[in-house]
Formats: structure tokens, sequence, C-alpha cells
């Protein structure tokens, strides 16, 4: 199975070639991958049925405990299956809407690389390799929304949707690697394991908070929602795959396969379904406002997401069941709808719901994949939809926490969505026909496919929701309950969320029919909702360019010495923190001091010194030489003859050379005002007190043994040199010789090339006068 | 020895980054200068500091005699030495050519990269 995925990154990436040999059909010859994975995945089925899971171990960094294993449980396996599944009619579908697309081979790079990263994502066992892959979706979502580039709208989408996650993704990082090291393992079976250890650690609640963050991020909860409908930008086939059934899922996956190990506690109970039914809520209230059919069918999708993140936090044996129908329920009809607007609108020419009416007498076939797959969203008998609802109003009516609260908004969500099926579907399939941008036809045949087999299995599975009962106790059993009771069953008697379900009917028929009056009415709160989230990420985006442009001119302002004044800055304070705290400074030293090294020493220093204050070069010069000549001194008296002769000789021709070339130069004057002076007086002491410090304490330590015992040792046994440091540089340590005469070579090639190559209009004179120089 | 090493480093250490404040390009290069020659210094200096005992091994001995200080910090600062040289030079040159076509000594006049 890694050698699929693997091997599925490289079609990706074969895509164009492959659209040069099969053209069009292209699409229909990349669906064969996630097909025969789907294969592959439906003849291990009877493994996972069974309980077991499947453990597929492949080393990446053995080192560092990072593997690629891929691990297949019953969770695992209903997401691949849905993945591989959508994915492979997603292909399909786009064969015939983007026909003749010049951009066609980057679409199918793209999107199967993304399939590719669900799958490794869905199905890694290892929380590293998990996250990989988690950022690899973020990335292909990115490209993928903003398929059409030349599009501003897209682009700001795309990059809106990239920042949203990615910064969900670092705090998951973070999370990832606290739960890691709260474990001791990067295993998530592993993991799942010990939950008791990691709810009782004390990293517990951090981690919880950052796992939550990249998860809601990702899924689009509340206060996050606002991403995806923007993401709508995308092409169709993108928003019906990536948005509708696998991406903005990974996160609700994530929290589902760290239930066993993260979930229960108090924390999580209460953050899960509080945030996932006021999402629900959210997403509901805002899909009503819409006419456009795509970012009704987003709201929707915000709302199903909500529903999910809610049902987990419940947490129930009861909700987890509800959990597995409802999203499998979402996904096929979700997709479905989804791929239903990419046909009104290919065909159609516009969005608008409004704008469109009476089409069954064009599309009867799309008419009916329509219905099917809005009576699912609507939740009707008898359809998959309706199971899940009734199980999730049933589980939130036996909920722990706020039950009252999460009951209301999951009503009030309840016959809201009601309505977005209907408005789905009434209003461009039925009623009176009207005029489009362009003349509708029935779909493609490559188009209908896809919602046609969805909705056809709703319909099935809601027929005989006994069907999945494996699967369901396969996946829930991986969820934390052991032996789960599930019987799916289309009719439940009547009992309270019977009732419910009838007067949400009611309610989202009335909705419905006043719909034009409720926009109406909702408008008015425009003002309120343009201050949302959404506002909010657009100040911080605003105040990161400020903020930029800010630091920008602070810091690199052009001006030299502040770039040397910050580097110095930031120096001091890191070496000197360090110092300070890992190392006590050394101050008590024995002084042994001759007579004559104080002299030396004491004209090194004077030198320094008159070079800072020297009026004119020549004195700065002099000075400059002085303190390398008693460098120089200083060297030979501590048994460095090469080092004394080496300095000695720069020296001269540094002297030599300053003279030269300084000559030309004007006389000092004074630039700087006493302020800015008394300032680098005061920071070149604290530079100088450091340096002292430093050199006084590094005496005291010793890190390491030194490696000059193997030099000397070996210098005439291996070497033949006597002269132990020339052994070092043409032996040991040849080649930073042959560096330093490159640097050399290179230096004097420059210099040549600066005296001797100018400009054409300088003068003869000039140009007379650097020959001389040269020459000197 | 080593503590007024110590702090005759840190002088010249500080001589340097004071000098490397200014805004005239003569005392900027001048300050590189000192910059160079101190981290030799503190470089030499860091293996400790050992009088009349150089790194050579006398006519038919396989080793030295006695304590000798250790060559390796030596070939390090000979090398640094060198190298530093190279730069000085090419520095000088530079700020030559760049005095002929700003006319300036002052670095703040060097901010455009129109001249």
């Amino acid at each position: 199975m890694q050698l699929a995925v693997m091997g599925g990154f490289i079609l990706a990436g074969m895509a164009p070639l492959l659209h040069h040999w099969f053209g069009a059909r292209t699409p229909l010859v990349m669906a064969i991958l996630p097909l025969s994975m789907a294969m592959w995945l439906m003849g291990q089925w009877p493994t996972i049925a069974a309980g077991d899971v499947l453990l597929l171990e492949w080393a990446w960094v053995p080192a560092l405990g990072i593997t690629l294993t891929f691990l297949i449980d019953g969770l695992a396996w209903l997401f691949a299956m849905l993945i591989t599944v959508i994915g492979a009619l997603v292909l399909i579908y786009t064969g015939d809407y983007l026909k003749g697309h010049r951009d066609l081979p980057r679409f199918l790079v793209v999107i199967v690389a993304f399939m590719m990263s669900m799958l490794g994502l869905v199905l890694s066992d290892n929380l590293v390799t998990l996250f990989v892959f988690w950022e690899l979706t973020s990335i292909t979502s990115y490209l993928l929304i903003g398929f059409n580039h030349t599009d501003l709208t897209a682009r700001k989408s795309a990059q809106q949707g990239l920042f949203v996650t990615v910064a969900g993704g670092l705090a998951l990082m973070a999370g990832l690697v606290m739960l890691g090291v709260a474990g001791g393992s990067w295993s998530l079976s592993e993991l799942n394991a010990m939950g008791d250890v990691l709810r009782e650690h004390d990293l517990y609640t951090p981690l919880l908070i950052c796992v939550l963050l990249g998860a809601f991020t990702k899924s689009a909860q509340f206060p996050f929602h606002f991403w995806l409908p923007n993401a709508m930008a995308a092409p169709t086939p993108v928003s019906a795959y990536l948005h509708s059934a696998t991406m903005v899922k990974a996160g609700i996956y994530l929290l589902a396969r760290l239930q066993p190990s993260l979930g229960g506690t108090e924390m999580w109970i209460i953050i899960l379904s509080v945030v996932g039914a006021f999402t629900m809520f959210t997403g509901a209230f805002l899909a009503i406002r819409n006419t456009n059919v795509k970012k009704l069918l987003a709201y929707s999708t915000v709302m199903a997401l909500g529903t999910l993140t809610m049902l987990l936090g419940i947490g129930t044996e009861g909700a987890l069941i509800a959990f597995v129908t409802f999203l499998l329920a979402h996904s096929l009809y979700k997709g479905a709808l989804f791929m239903v607007a990419g046909i009104l609108d290919h065909e159609t020419g516009t969005k608008d719901v409004t704008a469109m009416g009476g089409l069954r007498h064009v599309m009867p076939k799309t008419t009916l994949v329509a219905c099917i797959a809005a009576l699912s969203l609507a939740g009707l008998p008898p359809l998959l939809g309706f199971v899940g609802k009734e199980l999730m109003l049933e589980s939130v009516l036996a909920a722990d926490h706020f039950d009252m609260l999460i009951l209301m908004l999951a009503f009030i969500a309840a016959f809201l969505t009601l309505a977005v099926a209907a408005v789905m579907v009434l209003k461009p399939f039925f009623g009176k026909r009207r005029e489009t941008p362009k003349t509708p036809h029935e779909a493609p045949t490559g188009m209908l496919a896809g919602p046609a087999m969805l909705a056809t299995l709703s319909l099935l599975l809601g027929l005989m929701p006994g069907v999945l009962d494996s699967l369901v106790t396969a996946t829930v059993e991986q969820m934390g309950v052991a032996g789960p009771d599930v019987h799916l069953a289309l009719w439940h008697g009547i009992n309270l969320p019977l009732i419910l379900s009838l007067v949400s009917l009611a309610l989202g028929a009335l909705v419905y029919r006043h719909w034009d009056r409720v926009r109406a009415r909702l408008a008015r709160l425009d003002p309120l909702l343009a201050r949302g989230p959404e506002a909010g990420y657009e100040a911080l985006m605003a105040w990161v360019v400020v903020f930029s442009e800010w630091q920008t001119r602070v810091l690199q302002n052009g001006y030299m010495r502040n770039y040397i004044l910050v580097m110095i800055l930031t120096l001091i304070a890191l070496i000197g923190n360090s110092l300070l705290l890992r190392h006590a400074p050394q101050l008590a030293f024995h002084l042994d001091v001759q007579f004559h090294e104080a002299v030396v020493v004491g004209m090194m220093v004077m030198g320094a010194l008159f070079a800072t204050i020297a009026r004119s070069r020549l004195g700065a010069v002099v000075s400059v030489g002085i303190m390398g000549f008693s460098i120089a001194l200083t060297f030979i008296q501590f048994s460095a003859p090469d080092l004394g002769i080496t300095q000695l000789l720069v020296e001269t021709l540094t002297v030599i050379l300053l003279v030269l070339v300084l000559f030309r130069l004007p006389r000092f004057s004074t630039l700087s005002n006493p302020l800015e002076r008394v300032r680098d007086v005061i920071v070149a002491g604290c530079m100088g007190g450091m340096i002292t410090l430093l050199v006084l304490t590094s005496w005291s330590i010793d890190q390491f043994v030194p490696i000059s015992g193997y030099m000397i040792e070996n210098s005439v046994p291996l070497a033949h040199g006597r002269n132990i440091v020339n052994v070092i540089l043409v032996d040991y340590r040849s080649l930073d010789t042959l560096g330093e005469i490159f640097v050399l070579a290179l230096a004097a090639i420059g210099v040549f090339a600066m005296l001797k190559f100018r400009a054409p209009e300088r003068s003869v004179k000039q140009g007379a006068a650097a020959k001389e120089n040269a020459d000197g | 020895m080593e503590p007024l090493m110590a702090v005759a480093i840190g002088l010249l250490y500080a001589a340097a980054i004071f000098l490397m404040l200014r805004r005239s390009i003569v005392k900027l290069v001048i300050g590189l200068m000192l910059l160079s020659n101190a981290a030799n210094l503190l470089i030499f200096t860091s293996a400790g500091m050992t009088r009349g005992a150089p790194p050579l091994i006398p006519d038919g001995m396989p080793g030295p005699l006695g304590t000798i200080a250790d060559p390796l910090p030596q070939a390090v600062v000979l090398t640094a030495i060198v190298i530093a040289f190279g730069v000085l030079a090419f520095a000088v040159v530079l700020i030559r050519r760049a005095y002929e076509i700003v006319k300036a000594d002052d670095l703040d006049k060097m901010k455009d990269t129109d001249t």
C-alpha cells in the first residue's frame, strides 16, 4: 500500500506525459489507480470486519523513530474507501467538466497528489508521517483552490485557506510533538493504548489545545469556518472532493483517531460539543442567507462538520455510532450535490439558484439525482441521511453536558438544513422555466456517473442500513468503545427524534416558502456579520504587512552603522546571556607577567586606542602599525615564531598599502554628533568587557580533549616535518591552506580588476594614477 | 599573563567596534583591521600562553622535548592573518574606487545604489 501511495505521487507527476498520450481520456486512465486501491481495500474487508488491524510496516527514518507504517483498521478503512471511491468518481467527472481545458494536466497533477496525501494521512500510524501528509494536503489544496490563478478572488481565497490551515498545522505540529513526548511513542496505535497515562499527563491541556487548533482550522470549525465558503473559488470537482468529502474531514478524522487517547475528559467533551454545536448552527444559519449554489452547499458542509465534531464531543456509544453513519451519509450526498452544482454551473453558466428554474424539462436525469441527494441532505426517509440524523438527534437527547443548548442548536440547524435542501433542488429544477446565460442540456455521462452512483448508494444504504452494521461496529471499536451494539434501521418506531424530525420538516417547509422574506430580514444582520472572524483575519493580515514595513524601515534603513549596531547588540545579548547563565565568569587569576611583556602589550593597546582618536589619516595608520608590530612581538615572546614572522610581513605590507591609498582620501572630519559617540563608546565598551570575560572564562572550560596531541605525535613519523605548525598547514589541514590560497588569488584578481577596469568617461590622469598604485 | 591578555583583547575589540560604528569609511576599514587582529589574539591565547617553547622538533628526535606550545591555534591564526590581509587589500582598493565615484568619505552618502 505504501508503494501504491508513493507510486500515486509519481503518477501525479507523470500526468502531463499521460495527457500527451491519452489526451482528453487521461482522467479516466488515472481513475484506474484509486479504483484499484479501492478494490484492494475491499479485499482487506474480511480482516477489518473481524475487528483486526492491518499493520503495514516500513521504516523511513529509523534513527528518529519515524516510520511510514500504515495502519488499516475500521476507521482508516472507512476514510480510505471514501477517498479512493469518491476520488475515482471525481476524476471521471473532471474528464467532462474540464474537457479541453488548457490546464487539465496541471489540475490532474495536483488532484492526484492530493488524493495520495489524503490517503497517507488517514493510513499513517506515525505522528510525524501523519503530519507530513497533513501539510501536503494543505499545500495541494492551496494549489487547487487557486487553480484559476488569473482570478484575483481565487488567489485570495487560496491564500486564505492556506494561511488558516497552515497556521493550524503549526499548532498541530506542536501538539503532536507534545503528544509524542508525553506518551513516549510516535505510533498512534501505541498511544491509543495508553489513554489513561496521557489524560493524566501534565502536558494534556496544552497538547489538547494545540491539536484541537489544528483540527478545527482544517475542518472549518467556528471561528475558522470562513475559509471554506471562500474556497469555493476552486473548480467544482475540487469542491466536491476536498471541501466536502475528504480534506475538511481530515480534522474530524484526527479527532476520531485520537478519541481513545485524548477523549473523554471534561475539557474534551465541553470544547468539542460546544464548538461543534455552534459551528453546526453557524453553518446552517449562514447557508440560508446565500443564493449562490456552491456557497449554499459550502455552508451546509460547515454545518455537517460541526455536527460531526459535536458527536465526537458527546462521545457516548450512541454518539459515535451516529458519527460514523452521519459521516458516511454526508460524504455520499454532499459529494453528489456538489457535482450537481457543477453540472448546473457548467450547463447554465450561472451559480445563482434564483436565476434558474424549470430545469427538470431539459435535464431529467440530473433532476432525479439531485432530488435523491437533497432528500438525504434534508434527512428524510428512506435515505441514509435520515438514519444519520435520527441517530444524531437521539444521541443529542442523551448528552450529559449542555443537552438543552445543544439540542436547541441541533434542532434549528436541522430545519434550516431542510430549507437549504429544498432551495437546492426546488429552485433550479422546478417551477417556471427561466432564461440562463447558457442554454442548458442534459449533463454528459461522465459528469452524471459520479453523482448518480453516490445518490444510488445513499438510497440503497438508506433502505438497507443493516448492511453497514459491521462497518460501523469495526469503526466505533477503534474509537474506544468495546463491543458496541449496532443495529442501524430506517424505522425506530415513534419516538422523540421522529417527532422532532416532523416538527423540523414543517418549520423547514415554512422557511422555504418564505425564503425571500427570510433572506431580506437576515440581510439586516449584514453589518454585524461583517465584523465576524473573517474581518479579524483581514485585520491580522493588514497588521502583518504594517509590521513588516515598520521592521524593514527600522532594521534595513540603509545606514551601515545601524546594521553593525544591531549585529553587535545581538551578539552581546546572545553571548552574554549564555556566558552569565551557563558559566559563572571566572575572575580570580594568578598574574604572572614580566616587565617587557607588559610593555609590549601596553604598546599594543595604546596603538589601538590612539587609532580611534587620531585626527589624521597618517596618525591612524601609524598607530595601527604600532599595534600590529606589538602583536608580532607578543607572538614571538610566546613560542610562535612563524606567526611573528608572518605578522611582521603582513603588517609592513598593510602600512604601505594604507599609506598609498589613503593618501588620496580627504582628512578625517567629525561626522557624528557627541550623543552618537557616547552611545558608540558604551556599545563598544560592553562588547570589549564581554570579550574579556569570555576569554577569562574560556580557560576554565575544557569541553573536549585537544586534538593537537595527535598532530604533535605524528609530525615526524607520518608527515616527516619538524616544524609542527607548518606540518599542520600543509599536511593535516592542507585543504584549508588551499582554500586560503584561493581566497588570496580572488582578492588579488578583485584588486587588479578594480584598479585596471574603469568606466569609459574616467579621465586619463586617474587611470595613470591607478596604474602607479597597482605597480606600487 | 592570560588575564592581562584578556583585558588587552577586550580593549582591542572595543576600539575596533567603536571605529566600525563611525560614518567615515576609512575608520570603518581601520576598525576592521583592529577586529581581525583582536580575533587572532583571541584564538592564539585560547590554548593558554607558553613562554619559550615553540612547537618545533629537534633534529634526530621522534618528538618534541618537554612541553611545547599548542601548535593548532598557531596554524589557524596563521591562515587567518593571511586571509585578513587579502580582505583588507580588497577593501582598501574598494573604498578608493568608491571615493572616486561618490567623492565622499561618508558612508551615509553611499546609501543609494544610483551613484
